[in-house]
């Protein structure tokens, strides 16, 4: 078969997690595993979790670090296979015959006979059917990739059943078949991750043909990890309580719990906002970041002085070691609305 | 290693997480990929070929753990006998000149704890440890696996010392030798026991739950609904495998003549690109209305599991429960856990006396909007009302908004129209009236009502 070329990146499992770490995606075990196996089993990565947990991301994070070109295929209802195998240029194979019209004219001219004639036609049909007028969409793309590629399709539940069924021909065997030229065989197997946010239960025949890998939302030690990569700016501390905030804020009576992209949000926000110390104003003033749900945000109401306590002291032990100025962390009693006094002119990122 | 590895399979098997042979081949290429030298490698690595949804990957972690470690019984005797050894030695160094008598001994001495491990696994494979269905046979699998290392030879040997306990140095060797029997007969009684939980007890699971599912609702014995609620979770997720698929056929049908030309205007108006016109289909919404009174106590359990089950499966479903007055418990059902939310929903509305007027009452003024012709209502109850007024002139409107009314009702047939029950009452008006009484006829009824939609 193919000579297979294995990137420095993809060369053992703690290849994988230092290849992710340098784009900065902080990667867990069985994340690295996934990939590692992926690629050496040459077989295709179905992801599934929670919203906003970088499922998309580690696609996009993968081809970054391998140097590999990403080729994303967008799914959705009534998705098929001109939009993500390939399309002839009906346009251009028109304008063709419109502006050869004459030429194919003098060339039927000279031919006597109908059947010389057709003959003299049938040499310039593949024409009309080649390379120059096909237009190559995602999945034929990554086939053809010298390099290779990392082919993301994403969010494979929005597509239809029809669509899973095409899907199983091109990820069993990475070919594509075009009647018309023949069989457009992967130089180089793409490295193919799938996306999935659970709408419906995807097709038992290509969930067998994956590696299935499920990302949840990260434990404290991990958030932390990667709030640090990608918001580097924030200040250890804020970093902690953050951290603690959202993670009770996980477990809390909520119907769509704050991810991982929302907690990025947030150190952001906090950031933006030059905050040095969670306080129950500040939280409750950017908790629209969060949570993006009206119930989920009055029913958490009630609970944010103690969460916010709660959050603050368990990341300072010594309490209100690192307020700027006005009230400390531990003088927060019930729900005193008052005024953002921790905000502290701290330098921005 | 295959052997290793199909027998992990089959654990998994057991304890409910489907792995085909093709995703067994992938495990066997990824763990010869990865190697056995990292535990958590090479379980991330089974999990990612085996495990195709989250519940499988949980079940497969729990499987791993059990299955890739040493039976707990068995460590411990290790710990024991290593701490014993430091005191008084006359285990590990007695001999007693028969071959196969003293390699059992080192076996029980566990010098490797690894041989051991592995010899006590050849003998209990070769009498078919794995083939255990019940707790009782445990005790039969462990004198045969004790058989199948031999033990007879050493036990002759104990009686032959036994026997002459009167010299000093025979009365030493028969406590040795005494010892080291039970030792080995700890160590592998715990791998049999081992064996049984990873192969004999979800067999057993698996097969009373089956029971349980058919069994009438009222009389749920309080194991039965645990083990309900894992049925009532996989009925959920088939109803909505079966039902959350949307079929549309794309190339057929009637010609949808006026996209057909706006689409092909940049080509000359050539029809390239068809398009054809597509009947909207209802997505299914479905009310349920649950009685939660006690006429119904011993049902309401169950309904409530149900209803628990069912909100993660129906994109579109409003619930609400009653007894006398009518509440929304989408919300509990939605967010708490299971048993939270029940106790949550019968100290709000449980408990009192039924009054299916007031409970149409309620609905006709709060939640009318949430009924549309599109709707099916689904209503689980016995219809007796306590003699109160039914209001049958709202209920007839409720059949008159909705798609379809189905009522599910746990009392048979017979006893409809009996005493304070008002179902003969009800039925003209519903769509489809039919005795719920197993598990199964709900699945049917939800299944049915799901159908509606296709």
């Amino acid at each position: 078969m193919i000579p297979e070329s294995t990137p420095d990146g993809l060369a053992s499992i703690d290849a994988v997690t230092a290849a992710l770490a340098s784009v900065g995606y902080i990667s867990t075990r069985q994340i690295s595993t996934a990939v590692y196996l992926a690629h050496h089993l040459r077989k295709p990565v179905l992801i599934e979790g929670p919203a906003g947990v970088g499922k998309t991301d580690l696609a996009v994070s993968a081809a970054r670090a391998l140097g590999f070109a990403l080729l994303r295929l967008q799914c959705y209802e009534g998705l098929d296979d001109s939009k993500a195998l390939y399309e002839w240029k009906y346009g251009k194979q028109l304008l063709y015959t419109q502006i050869l019209k004459e030429k194919i004219g003098l060339l039927v001219d000279q031919a006597d006979t109908l059947d010389a004639s057709f003959a003299k036609l049938a040499g310039f049909q593949d024409l009309f059917f080649s390379r120059d007028f096909l237009e190559a969409r995602p999945l034929l793309q990554a086939m053809e990739q010298p390099a290779g590629s990392v082919l993301l399709i994403d969010e494979i539940d929005k597509s239809e059943e029809a669509f899973e069924a095409l899907l199983l021909e091109v990820l069993a065997d990475y070919q594509v078949t075009i009647p018309e030229i023949g069989t457009i065989r992967a130089q180089v197997p793409p490295l193919v991750i799938l996306t999935s946010n659970n709408t419906r239960e995807l097709g038992d025949a290509l969930k067998r043909r994956c590696l299935h890998l499920h990302i949840g939302f990260p434990d404290a030690a991990l958030e932390r990890r990667v709030l640090r990569a990608r918001v580097p700016a924030i200040a250890e501390d804020l970093l902690g309580q953050l951290v603690a905030f959202v993670q009770s804020l996980r477990v809390a009576n909520i119907r769509k719990p704050p991810s991982i992209a929302e907690s990025v949000d947030w150190a952001r926000t906090l950031l933006l906002m030059h905050a040095a110390v969670l306080d129950e104003s500040l939280v409750r003033d950017t908790l629209n970041v969060l949570l993006k749900r009206e119930t989920d945000i009055q029913e958490v109401q009630g609970l944010l002085a103690k969460m916010t306590q709660a959050a603050v002291e368990s990341t300072t032990p010594g309490a209100a070691s690192s307020t700027a100025s006005g009230s400390g962390p531990g003088s927060v009693p019930g729900s005193v609305p008052g005024p953002a006094v921790s905000l502290s002119p701290a330098l921005p990122g | 290693m295959d052997r290793t590895l199909t027998g992990f399979v089959r654990a998994l098997r057991a304890a409910g997480a489907d792995a085909s042979t093709a995703e067994t081949l992938d495990a066997a290429r990824a763990m010869a990929l990865v190697g056995f030298a990292d535990r958590e490698t090479l379980k991330a690595s089974l999990a990612v070929a085996l495990a195709k949804s989250l519940d499988e990957k949980l079940i497969c972690e729990r499987v791993f753990e059990q299955y890739f470690s040493l039976p707990v019984g068995a460590a411990d005797a290790q710990n024991t006998e290593g701490t014993q050894q430091a005191g008084d030695g006359p285990a590990p160094g007695a001999r007693t000149g028969q071959p196969e008598i003293d390699a059992l001994l080192d076996l029980a001495a566990g010098t490797s704890p690894g041989q051991t491990a592995a010899a006590l696994m050849r003998a209990a494979q070769s009498v078919g440890v794995d083939d255990i269905r019940f707790s009782s046979q445990v005790a039969y699998l462990t004198r045969r696996t004790l058989e199948a290392l031999g033990i007879a030879a050493l036990e002759a040997r104990l009686q032959q010392a036994a026997a002459g306990a009167a010299a000093e140095a025979a009365n030493a060797e028969a406590a040795g030798l005494g010892a080291a029997r039970d030792r080995l007969q700890r160590q592998v009684r715990a791998l049999v026991e081992q064996r049984f939980e990873l192969f004999g007890r979800p067999a057993t699971e698996a097969f009373m739950t089956e029971v349980a599912v058919q069994r009438p609702l009222g009389r749920l014995s309080p194991p039965d609904m645990d083990r309900m609620r894992v049925a009532v979770a996989r009925m959920a997720k088939r109803l909505a495998a079966r039902h959350s698929r949307r079929r549309r056929v794309l190339l057929r049908g009637q010609l949808d003549f006026r996209r057909t030309l706006r689409a092909n205007a940049g080509h000359d108006s050539v029809p390239v690109e068809l398009h054809f016109k597509h009947r909207r289909r209802d997505k299914p919404r479905i009310v349920v209305v649950c009685d939660v009174s006690g006429s119904v106590s011993a049902h309401v359990r169950f309904l409530l599991l149900f209803l628990y089950a069912l909100q993660g499966t129906v994109a579109d479903l409003r619930s609400f429960a009653f007894s006398h007055a009518l509440k929304d418990v989408a919300a509990p059902l939605e967010t708490l856990p299971f048993d939270e939310a029940m106790a949550l929903i019968l100290s709000e509305v449980g408990g009192g006396a039924t009054d299916y007027g007031q409970a149409l009452v309620d609905l006709r003024e709060h939640h009318w909007d949430s009924i549309d012709r599109r709707t099916t209502v689904l209503v689980l109850g016995d219809g007796r009302s306590n003699h109160s007024d039914p209001r049958l002139d709202l209920f007839a409107e409720l059949a008159d908004r909705a798609k379809r009314v189905v009522w599910l009702c746990p009392e048979p047939a017979g006893r409809w129209g009996s005493g304070d029950s008002e179902m003969l009452r009800f039925r003209p008006f519903c769509t489809h009236v039919s005795h719920c009484a197993t598990a199964t006829d709900l699945e049917q009824a939800i299944d049915e009502a799901l159908s509606a939609y296709g």
